[in-house]
């Protein structure tokens, strides 16, 4: 029965790994130090050795990806191989579910069961009484029990738009899969090119919706949890978006490349994995930070 | 399962082919390697050598202990060794050794030639001495390094810490990184690439407990990087989850963390239960107990650690209702493990049993881990936990599960494998030694904590009042000697590295049963590049 069984690849000693393990430890060396740098008001080579470690990042990054890629084209993967990447991915995109829980966690806290206890609610009204004497209860968390206040970011006008936007990209990413199933190239690099466009469009819409909040909503990361958790969540979506953008323009020009078969194209099918996730992530967000 | 010995054979001669690689030489060997099993040696190693250092800060807070009063330390530094030490053991020796046994093991174990990705466990390992090296080296910095206890409960990480804490935070995220890599990895390989034949009910029990830790890891870790990053946010970017000022609440922090953490603890015990079902049998010549009920115990326990996290929080005013919910769930958990210490016992019930190195640990893990679980049981009663809260008796409970469980059976697994992995037999005499210091020390060293615990003292304080002292001499002089017994364990193992030794035969152990060991003593460096088909 062994003739059948084609041979796993495992690869011979790579010199990427040790490279990314470098570029991590120089990002968070420098991060760190950039962070208490500017809480300190000092200047320092924090950020110098935070580029340095995102170079480095980059330079692993493309070095592997060219290592897998030859490869992958060099015939050497196999289907069970495949399956380790598609299942590998899959349980990333669960870890990155858990990542925005622990923050959705934090919002659901803050709206069911802090905020609410503040203001008095359960058995807290000495609570409300002794510490936060005339602090009502509400979300959006406009005056918070310390006294800063902002105002509530409203979900119509560029959150909506920006909903649809993405829901559209969704769609259009699907239908960029599809093409390249069914081996429809213009399809294929059309919807591609389209769903880049939308992604590149929400951010923007995002930078304007920021400025909006800072420049005439006063509404920042440091006003109370309200603020707190709509630019953590919001802030952490659109760096994904971000990275999924840069996936998916890898992928239109390894498209071009002609790097893809209709049953070989593992990081296509990687990358659209993560956009559908994003997008999910920002439904989530859209009911529960803008409109509930 | 010995049909399968024919295609091993076959197998280990077929090695010469033309793309195969045989054991590089030099240091970049260990750099570069994408072998699952020097991966396994170097996450050995790694956790070895962590394991010595978070010993020699228990060490010094042991020494500071030994008599009331302030005399070696300052309580600063004594706060960063008591966070620091609980932060490497937990990330720095136990999760790594258990993910060092898993690579070494689980390929041998379901007949797999290698992890299922091979560079991406290379990433998982090396990451790891880097995020060490920040965590410690943020003991240096001006201000010194993390002094909020393990747990690093707001306000103490946010308003009341020293700059350090962006240090801290960032080698956490690393460390959480390798963790999701590493379980990513574990997964996948038990998914797709198991043997033909090797079907879910009949993988090795360490397997199925590594299968669900790994879930547990991918499920937990991401949301311990969620509250190291409010962490740092609320620090040093003005965000106040964690502060009550602005809506948060300090409480919340606990939540996140304990979400975290509760299924960490059993991270960090289920391999361990594993280790012991492979080995029990083993000695007791017999096939383990209820199977098939350890699987389905091993999957509850791991349901259960998701809705019982704020057993950590009775004392922090949550409503009564919350309180008898986290109760009850706690103590349902102890129906699963009791029935894994009712299987082992009636594993070895009738059997023909021998005592060599690893069944004594296994058989010291299950009488004190479970003295461990039934102080936990204790601490699950509300009312009682009033009282037991942040005392020694919590800190006697977690040791139990975590010295006399966690590292006993780490330690039984290196017993039990180290001659299949060097082909030479460890020195026994120096085993026996290290087993009986290690079995008399340990209990004298955490045994009087549940007497001074019950008796009210508090946990992480450098001082205590005069009543404990005479309990805190014999816990300290049990410290040094059970700190001192790991020498004889680090020179035992030096001596097997060196392959010095009577050598051993493929099976090893005369009842030892599994699919590791069916190939040759020492396993070579590649196994089961075609798969062995299992009956």
């Amino acid at each position: 029965m062994q003739q059948e069984y084609q041979r796993y690849y495992v690869p011979a000693q790579s010199p990427w790994p040790i490279v990314g393990a470098v570029a991590l430890f120089l990002i968070a060396v420098g991060a760190a130090n950039t962070v208490i740098e500017n809480s300190n008001n000092e200047s320092g080579y924090g950020v110098h050795i935070l580029a340095l470690g995102l170079l480095t990042l980059l330079v692993m990054l493309v070095g592997w990806f060219k290592n897998q890629i030859d490869e992958s084209m060099g015939g050497l993967y196999s289907d069970q191989l495949g399956r380790s990447y598609r299942q590998g991915m899959s349980w990333f995109i669960f870890s990155e579910v858990m990542f925005f829980a622990a923050f959705f966690g934090a919002l659901f806290y803050a709206r069911m069961i802090s905020v609410p206890w503040l203001g008095g609610a359960s058995n807290n009204a000495m609570t409300n009484e002794v510490l936060w004497p005339g602090f009502q209860a509400m979300w959006p968390l406009v005056t918070t029990p310390g006294g800063t206040t902002t105002q509530e970011m409203s979900p119509a006008g560029l959150p909506t738009i920006n909903t649809i936007i993405l829901l559209i990209s969704s769609v259009t990413l699907h239908f960029a899969h599809v093409g390249l199933e069914q081996g429809k190239r213009r399809q294929l690099t059309t919807m591609l090119g389209v769903t880049i466009l939308l992604g590149i469009g929400f951010l923007f819409l995002q930078v304007e919706e920021y400025i909006h909040a800072y420049q005439e909503l006063g509404l920042t990361l440091q006003s109370g949890v309200y603020g707190n958790t709509f630019f953590m969540l919001t802030g952490f979506h659109g760096m994904h978006v971000t990275l999924g953008t840069l996936i998916l323009i890898v992928l239109f020009f390894r498209v071009l490349k002609g790097h893809f078969t209709p049953d070989n194209h593992f990081a296509f099918q990687a990358g659209s994995w993560y956009w559908h996730f994003v997008d999910v992530v920002w439904v989530m967000l859209y009911m529960f930070v803008y409109v509930l | 399962m010995s049909k399968a010995t024919d295609t091993l054979v076959a197998d280990s001669d077929a090695v010469h082919d033309d793309h195969h690689h045989g054991a590089p030489k030099g240091l970049m060997r260990w750099v570069l390697t994408t072998n699952h099993k020097d991966i396994g040696t170097l996450y050995l190693w790694f956790a070895f050598i962590m394991f010595l250092v978070g010993g020699a800060m228990a060490m010094v807070i042991r020494a500071e202990l030994f008599q009331p009063g302030l005399q070696i330390v300052d309580p600063n530094f004594f706060n960063q060794m008591t966070t620091v030490h609980g932060l490497i053991m937990v990330f720095g020796a136990v999760m790594p050794a258990f993910t060092g046994l898993a690579n070494w093991l689980i390929p041998m174990m379901i007949g797999a030639p290698d992890m299922a990705l091979p560079r991406m466990n290379n990433w998982s390992f090396w990451i790891l001495p880097f995020a060490f090296a920040i965590l410690l080296g943020s003991l240096f910095v001006e201000g010194g390094g993390p002094a909020f206890g393990w747990t690093f409960y707001a306000p103490l990480s946010t308003t009341y810490s020293s700059d350090s804490t962006g240090l801290f935070v960032f080698s956490v995220h690393i460390m959480g990184i390798s963790s999701i890599m590493g379980a990513i990895n574990v997964i996948v390989t038990i998914f797709n690439m198991r043997a033909p034949g090797m079907t879910w009910m009949k993988m090795p029990l360490f397997v199925w407990t590594w299968l669900i830790t790994a879930f547990l890891l991918i499920a937990v870790m991401p949301v311990l990087a969620g509250a190291v990053t409010m962490v740092l946010t609320d620090k040093f970017f003005g965000t106040s989850f964690f502060d009550a000022a602005g809506g948060g609440d300090p409480v919340m922090f606990q939540h996140i963390f304990w979400f975290f953490g509760h299924p960490e603890v059993y991270i960090m015990i289920l391999p361990a239960f594993g280790i012991i079902s492979q080995i029990v049998p083993t000695f007791a010549r017999k096939r383990l107990f209820g199977y098939a009920s350890m699987v389905y115990a091993t999957a509850s326990i791991a349901l259960l650690s998701f809705i019982v996290w704020a057993h950590h929080m009775f004392t922090t005013g949550m409503p009564v209702f919350a309180e008898m919910f986290f109760m009850f769930a706690t103590m349902l958990i102890s129906v699963p493990t009791g029935v894994k210490v009712f299987n082992w016992v009636a594993t070895m019930w009738r059997g023909s049993m021998t005592f060599e190195i690893p069944m004594m640990f296994a058989l010291a893990f299950i009488v004190l881990f479970t003295i461990g679980g039934l102080s936990g049981l204790m601490l699950a009663i509300t009312p009682v936990d009033f009282q037991y809260h942040d005392t020694y008796f919590v800190v006697a409970h977690f040791h139990y599960v975590l010295v006399t469980g966690a590292i006993f059976s780490i330690m039984a697994a290196v017993y039990y494998w180290l001659p299949k992995w060097t082909g030479k037999m460890f020195d026994i005499t120096l085993a026996k030694w290290h087993f009986w210091c290690s079995l008399v020390s340990v209990n004298v060293l955490f045994f009087p904590m549940h007497f001074v615990g019950l008796a009210g003292m508090p946990r992480r304080i450098p001082d205590y009042s005069l009543q404990f002292a005479d309990y805190n001499q014999w816990i300290s002089i049990g410290g040094f000697a059970f700190g001192l017994s790991q020498l004889i364990f680090l020179a035992l193992v030096i001596k097997a590295c060196k392959k010095v030794g009577e050598p051993v035969s493929d099976r090893v152990w005369e009842g030892a049963e599994g699919l590791e060991w069916e190939i040759p003593s020492p396993a070579p460096y590649h196994t089961f590049e075609t798969p062995p088909v299992v009956k």
